[in-house]
């Protein structure tokens, strides 16, 4: 019911709505669940375990009951009372089937007696075939919040970094009074609160401030924020986290609360701010009260009742009673009857309680049960020994306030019990850098958090070397006084987490079981395990604890606040990451005259590399992988070659680094030489292979294989920088600034000579030289070396020719019977030659194992030398490098199959091996396999079985030489 | 996590690789025995509490840096180019 000249709203926009499929009415600055409220709706929700029907509780981030799910954009677990309203918002209600009022699973709630604590611990024990086929389907039906929707989430999420002198958590009295303090001093501010309206309690309350309003004051207090450069505003943003070195994380919501946002507008945003110093103005929240009977829609907390009144203009009832153990309920009774709407009653616990005002008050008094199938309609009060009934269709109850203590428990701060507040306060220095001010540190008056507000920005602003002052208007300084009141004993459940249905039964149930512990209190009745985290039900099931335990509360100890503070989504905190921004797409140069020519394109790490490239009339990859191997052992193939990393050395000190970081030397490779290296890891195994070039007596440029481009950088800058940092050497990676492209076969010089400058020959142009040609007039280098076997070189020119270069490279093999080709016949004319690439040295394989333990030099150190020399790693009985062919009626091989003697069993402990690479080789006419069998190299000539159990294969292989074709090496120098 | 790379000022550690123990600065002699080159490669402390590590600012300027923090408390104590500790 809305209630006349009340409110922050704005009357003169009415927004329309529905939920549950019905319409309703709102205006400008309503959250839907003061919309609802106002339209008299109590009912909201269904609880998680006994489906019991719920009403709104609070008025802001801690609702535990009405979670309701957006429709507009299938986004379930909306607490009502933060989403803000707008013109044709759509909201549904959750946990309930066929209908919110008609709920069947609310049988539940009869069942009760039978579903304490403990209860699914107890009965789904057995069988234990039925754990995930029965029981867990059945209890996730039964139980619930919000289904997800299982479509792919269309929404925009962003991440975004800040930096600040001062981060101030929380725009209420404190807050205001802290950024305006330090804005005014001109430090860096960021103030952040997670209403879209910053006051805090200000604008839910009736104080004075000097001769405002609160609400006014608070507006005030903004405007002037908002015109300093040097303040930043971040409203609906949550700070969910504290972590180290005073970063924190923030949740903004961007987008929620806009009908049709903009395209690119994202929905969330996930900041992590840097503040030198922070200070939490969080507040504190207020604590429901265990009475019989206290979740029945209607039943809220008194701030809330307030808030709804002097924020949105909404009575949430026509006779609203109030129960509550502190001074500050009473302020709800006066708001309400000055608004003029029916105070029912005050329930005092206390009996020296003084209140004044013109409706019933009953000191010394408490409820004990309450009726009303589907929201509230009568309390019964037991008042100076005799029981009455009090008619109302709202309940405004106060337990006291809990100090907002989140944060500072994130990092392992335990906070501290205060009597006189009845409450947890923050440790001090719970978080380096972090201070804490107002009501989130106990200091209830509004009087109070303006002070220390300022206070505590004059401190933090002092140990930043900005003097500032404190100008701090006069306000309200009401003494708080509370006495305990936590459970109130009486016939029928008394709730203490609504949102999980744990009520003080249950809690006392866990102790006479022997969960003693808070921690496993917790854990068996599922107290505080919501999405409201125990905001609400916390420090009340303590009190419950302790109690039956014969315990302080101190000693009984308090749960962890772990972050988030409130839910954050997954992909808000993975903004970003989803689709290409998990795994970016890097393009060669030859890319789109790749796609032209219709070459499907497979993953190298980040880059994508043709895996063929297709004829008119080949049917499948075999046809095209064939054709183009031929192709090159018989004419010329290009390829590109670029995603190789390439690291450009420099430095008088070049030479001797590389015989540091190669097994082979490189100080002896005469300028305009190539040669192939080995790399080893410290502990003796591969770590890479590739070529290194000299191209001066202080220049080379190593290449890498395309994954371990990275590894291979950090290894060179790690070996230089920690190792040898005395040696003059710089490191580059060139790798994007360079395409490069490899000319294969016999015709490979025909190719080139047609596009270089200055053509080469035999002499000019040796096997394993180097040199600075010009392609076409461009400046490029060319290199010798082969991957193929053939005949063949790598032309490099600048990135920003190489697609220009590929094309003419391939119009010029086309016209000698050549051209492309892809990454299967790479691979294919590479097994035929025995090179290795990763498959084989994978991480576990030796420069022994692979053949090449020669290459390791005896006449100087290098990485990985020593642990190289290792027995163990030079035993004959490793697995050594050996080719495979076919020597039987099944002519497959697999990689990844495993080797057998020919009549073992072919079981794991007879394993002597294993195939890493695969081939058909169009040259020889039959599958090739690259793999480590035990003494591999003294077995040339033996049979071993193939096994691979997945794809049910056996073959028969002849053991040989990795080379298989031209040993000799005769047409690489040709 | 906030790391003070010695070049380019206090940065968050997601532009950092994490290598491990700062003893990889140590290497040893090529004749200084198993035992020791064992040591080298393969063992590692555990501390709960102060401890040397190394970094490399891999999305920065692509220096190695020795940062000794407490691994309990996450507190940085200092942070120094792993050239200058190495010599």
């Amino acid at each position: 019911m809305r209630v006349k000249d009340k409110g922050l709203i704005n009357r003169a926009v009415p927004l329309r709505f529905t939920f549950d499929g019905r319409h309703y009415e709102g205006f400008q600055g309503d959250t839907l669940a003061s919309a609802l409220l106002a339209n008299d709706v109590r009912l909201v929700g269904r609880s998680f375990k006994y489906h019991r029907p719920r009403g709104i509780l609070t008025a802001g981030s801690e609702e535990p009951n009405a979670l309701m799910t957006i429709t507009d954009r299938a986004e379930p677990n909306v607490r009502a009372t933060v989403q803000e309203l707008y013109q044709g918002l759509s909201a549904k209600s959750q946990n309930n089937w066929p209908s919110l009022a008609r709920d069947a699973l609310s049988v539940n709630d009869l069942m009760a007696p039978f579903l304490s604590a403990g209860f699914y611990y107890k009965t789904f024990m057995w069988p234990r075939a039925f754990w995930e086929r029965v029981y867990e389907p059945l209890i996730r039906r039964a139980a619930g919040l919000g289904a997800l929707d299982k479509t792919h989430n269309p929404d925009l999420y962003e991440k975004a970094y800040a930096f600040c002198d001062v981060l101030i958590i929380g725009a209420g009295p404190a807050g205001l009074m802290a950024a305006l303090t330090a804005g005014r001093a001109g430090a860096r501010v960021i103030l952040a609160d997670e209403d879209s309206l910053m006051g805090g309690r200000l604008n839910s309350e009736t104080y004075q401030i000097g001769d405002h309003t609160g609400q006014d004051w608070a507006a005030a207090a903004v405007s002037e924020l908002t015109a300093m450069d040097n303040v930043r505003l971040m409203p609906r943003t949550t700070v969910t986290g504290a972590y180290d070195q005073g970063t924190y994380g923030a949740l903004e919501r961007v987008a929620h609360h806009i009908a049709k946002p903009a395209d690119d507008l994202p929905l969330e945003c996930f900041w992590r701010i840097v503040a030198k110093r922070a200070i939490l103005c969080a507040g504190s929240l207020e604590r429901p009260i265990a009475f019989p009977m206290n979740d029945r829609p209607g039943i809220m907390t008194a701030s809330a009742v307030r808030s709804y009144l002097n924020r949105y203009g909404v009575a949430p009832g026509k006779s609203i009673a109030i129960y509550g153990n502190n001074d500050n309920a009473h302020q709800t009774a006066h708001d309400l009857a000055a608004a003029g709407v029916k105070v029912a009653a005050v329930i005092d616990s206390r009996a020296d309680a003084q209140v004044q005002g013109d409706f019933p008050v009953y000191t010394g008094a408490e409820v004990i049960n309450t009726t009303g199938r589907l929201g509230l309609e009568e309390i019964l009060v037991r008042h100076n020994g005799e029981n009455l009934m009090v008619n109302a269709d709202c309940l405004a109850m106060s337990g006291g306030w809990n100090p907002t203590v989140h944060l500072t428990c994130h990092m392992n701060g335990r906070p501290v019990w205060r009597d006189g507040i009845l409450a947890f306060v923050p440790a001090d220095d719970a978080i380096p850098g972090l201070s804490v001010a107002g009501a989130a540190r106990g200091i209830f008056s509004t009087r109070g958090c303006l002070q220390d507000g300022a206070k505590t920005a004059v401190q933090v602003l002092d140990d930043l070397g900005v003097k500032a002052q404190a100008d701090v208007p006069e306000a309200e300084e009401t003494p708080y006084q509370i006495s305990p009141l936590w459970a109130v004993p009486g016939k029928g459940r008394a709730w203490l987490d609504f949102q999980n249905d744990v009520t003080v039964k249950d809690v006392k149930q866990a102790a006479a079981e022997n969960f003693r512990s808070v921690e496993h209190m917790k854990r068996y009745t599922t107290q505080g395990m919501a999405t409201d985290q125990g905001k609400n039900s916390n420090v009340g099931a303590l009190a419950v604890l302790a109690d039956v335990t014969g315990r302080a509360i101190p000693e009984t100890g308090t749960t962890t606040f772990r972050p988030p503070f409130s839910p954050v989504s997954i992909a808000a905190m993975g903004a970003g990451g989803q689709g290409k921004g998990f795994a970016p797409e890097r393009f060669t140069t030859s890319h789109l005259p790749s796609i032209q020519r219709a070459a499907p394109m497979i993953e190298a790490g980040l880059w994508y590399r043709p895996s063929y490239f297709p004829m008119p009339g080949e049917q499948t990859w075999r046809e095209s992988c064939d054709r183009e191997v031929n192709m090159v052992r018989t004419k010329v193939g290009i390829c590109d070659v670029s995603t190789l990393g390439k690291i450009d050395i420099q430095g008088p000190d070049a030479a001797e680094f590389l015989d540091f970081v190669y097994t082979n030397t490189f100080s002896t490779l005469k300028v305009g030489r190539v040669r192939y290296g080995l790399m080893l890891r410290e502990d003796g195994y591969v770590m890479d292979d590739g070529t290194t070039a000299r191209l001066g007596d202080h220049h080379y440029v190593m290449t890498t294989t395309t994954a371990a481009a990275g590894q291979v950088m950090r290894h060179l800058e790690f070996v230089h920088q920690c190792l040898k940092p005395k040696l003059n050497v710089r490191f580059i990676s060139v790798t994007e600034q360079w395409a490069q492209f490899a000319v294969a076969g016999p015709r490979a010089r025909d190719v080139l000579n047609a596009l270089l400058d200055d053509p080469i020959d035999n002499d000019s142009f040796p096997f394993m030289a180097c040199g600075q040609v010009k392609v076409a007039g461009t400046p490029g280098r060319l290199f010798r070396i082969s991957f193929s076997g053939e005949h063949a070189y790598e032309v490099a020119v600048p990135a920003r020719y190489g697609e220009s270069l590929f094309r003419l490279l391939c119009a010029q093999a086309e016209a000698m019977g050549g051209g492309p080709y892809g990454m299967e016949a790479l691979n294919v004319l590479r097994i035929e030659k025995g090179f290795v690439t990763h498959s084989e040295i994978h991480g576990r394989t030796t420069a022994f194992d692979i053949g090449a333990e020669r290459m390791v030099s005896a006449k100087k150190d290098c990485i990985g030398k020593t642990m190289a020399a290792r027995p163990g790693l030079i035993d004959d009985d490793r697995e050594q490098l050996v080719g495979l062919k076919p020597a039987g009626a099944v002519k497959q091989l697999i990689a990844g199959g495993h080797l057998f003697a020919p009549g073992a069993e072919a079981v794991r402990v007879n394993s002597q091996g294993y195939v890493t690479s695969v081939g058909y080789s169009p040259t020889l006419d039959c599958y090739l396999g690259l793999g480590f069998l035990k003494n591999g190299r003294a077995r040339h000539g033996e049979r071993v079985k193939m096994v691979d159990h997945l794809k049910g294969v056996e073959t028969l292989c002849e053991v040989c030489d990795p080379v298989f074709f031209d040993p000799e090496g005769g047409r690489l120098r040709g | 996590m906030r790391i003070t790379c010695p070049i380019c000022g206090e940065r968050d550690r997601r532009e950092f690789y994490y290598q491990g123990a700062a003893v990889a600065l140590d290497r040893p002699a090529p004749d200084a025995g198993p035992q020791a080159w064992d040591d080298y490669v393969h063992l590692r402390d555990n501390p709960a509490g102060r401890t040397r590590d190394l970094w490399f600012h891999e999305m920065g300027c692509g220096a190695w840096i020795v940062v000794e923090r407490d691994t309990v408390i996450h507190e940085v104590y200092s942070t120094e180019l792993a050239e200058k500790a190495a010599r």
